[in-house]
């Protein structure tokens, strides 16, 4: 065995939705890897010297090196495994695309359905009507910018846009459960429902989902700390 | 046609990141001065989702968010990189763009915020420098880059030079020189530097713009 070289370790939990994007794109990608399964209230020595500056995970572990942020792991492995599908497009224009349209879901969308999750009443009903208010602005680009139907649609496989949809709402029925609200409406965001549905049913996206029940009892306790500590 | 058009407003941080990286790769552009009170029909055309500037339009077609903007402009023009071309040292460059992106939201908060309020952004403001001074990519060069100015430099001359205009018209402290000097080395190095040193607006004007737009927020959060 060489050592490092060529060894690829993705420090994670599939209960993390940034995690599992890393695991979709490894899977995509054809990249066979170690998944070294962290306790989050428990972390590893090792996820703690790889990632100083925030203590998350997933970190990648490649020939030793770490690398950090799942986006910014997506790309170092589109980059530096050039065989098997293209996570990002080939284009510069097409991949600015991508670029915001990741941007937008992971920063707003992500901070507006956290809100949900953390909050309830008022707050929550107010922050419930921002997703859906993101969502539309979401089905409109995606209607401007893939005029043919989604990525996914247009493309042999899964690229990063389809990882962070995926990772987003993929688990909306969890979501709905643990929430009682619905985020994605068939009627409101046709392009985004038939997108994630479509995108749920691919065998790589089940083979990183976690079991209804586990990630049920995440959702809920991960609900449930923040309502304490926002009481507290 | 395939000129590059930049719609920007001159005190903007994020326009002038993309104004940098455009005079340093001595990409030729237009430049559209956008008033914010009154957005031009094509900036709301090109930027639906948000409306906001800066925009670059390049052979008709709109590209948004100035970091967004700075890769484009990296993978549509190759000199002068601003990234490297390894791969992990590309991923660890942009590790750092993204860290400053999420936590200079701060810096943008403690401008438009008063006292108590004002409080969390200054500290939370201050820890971001304080990983950067720690554990900032190329310690011990002159730039993030290393010997050059690349992307992480941009996103962080975005926030640092605007930090000090936030202090100045809001009254708290968020740069601790003593405490950071490699950090104020780093800015005398990027302020310096030939094309950022031609394209830095007069911290002076900043102020001006900045203390009448501070108010107008200020005021309107107390009237609620």
């Amino acid at each position: 065995m060489a050592g490092e070289e060529n060894r690829v370790v993705l420090h994670g939990t599939r209960v993390s939705l940034y995690s599992a994007r890393v695991e979709l794109a490894l899977k995509v990608k054809g990249i066979e890897y170690e998944l070294v399964e962290e306790d989050l209230m428990n972390k590893s020595e090792a996820l703690l010297r790889f990632n100083p500056v925030h203590k998350k995970v997933p970190v990648l572990v490649h020939n030793g090196k770490p690398i950090a942020e799942s986006l910014v792991i997506i790309e170092y492995i589109d980059e530096n495994w050039k065989e098997g599908p293209r996570l990002l497009p080939q284009d510069p224009y097409e991949r600015a695309k991508v670029r915001f349209w990741a941007g937008f879901l992971h920063q707003q969308l992500f901070e507006a359905t956290a809100s949900v999750i953390k909050t309830d009443g008022e707050s929550q009903e107010r922050a419930v009507k921002e997703v859906h208010e993101k969502l539309k602005m979401l089905e409109e680009g995606i209607k401007g910018s893939y005029p043919g139907g989604s990525p996914f649609v247009n493309g042999d496989n899964m690229g990063l846009l389809d990882i962070v949809v995926c990772s987003l709402f993929g688990p909306h029925k969890v979501q709905e459960e643990v929430l009682g609200v619905k985020f994605l409406d068939p009627e409101k965001h046709p392009r985004v429902t038939s997108w994630v549905k479509a995108l749920n049913e691919l065998p790589l996206v089940k083979e990183v989902t976690p079991p209804h029940e586990k990630l049920v009892g995440a959702l809920q306790c991960f609900r449930n700390r923040a309502l304490e500590s926002a009481a507290a | 046609m395939d000129g590059v058009k930049l719609h920007g407003v001159w005190a903007s941080p994020f326009s002038t990141r993309v104004i940098w990286a455009l005079k340093l790769k001595g990409i030729p552009f237009d430049y559209v001065e956008e008033d914010l009170s009154n957005k031009s029909a094509s900036l709301l055309r090109y930027n639906p989702v948000h409306k906001k500037i800066p925009v670059l339009v390049h052979g008709g077609r709109p590209v948004c968010e100035s970091m967004v903007i700075v890769e484009y402009l990296e993978e549509a023009w190759p000199q002068f990189p601003l990234l490297p071309s390894d791969p992990h040292e590309r991923a660890v460059a942009r590790f750092w763009v993204k860290f400053i992106e999420d936590k200079s939201l701060n810096v943008w908060i403690a401008g438009r915020s008063a006292g108590e309020e004002q409080e969390k952004p200054m500290r939370d403001s201050s820890e971001m420098l304080a990983i950067l001074e720690e554990h900032g990519p190329n310690k011990g060069k002159k730039f993030f880059g290393g010997d050059s100015i690349n992307i992480v430099d941009i996103a962080f001359g975005g926030v640092a030079y605007w930090m000090r205009v936030i202090e100045e018209v809001s009254g708290g402290k968020m740069f601790d020189a003593a405490k950071l000097p490699r950090l104020n080395a780093w800015m005398a190095n990027f302020e310096s530097s030939p094309v950022i040193a031609k394209n830095l607006p007069d911290r002076g004007k900043l102020r001006d713009y900045f203390v009448p737009v501070r108010a107008k927020i200020l005021s309107s959060s107390t009237s609620k």
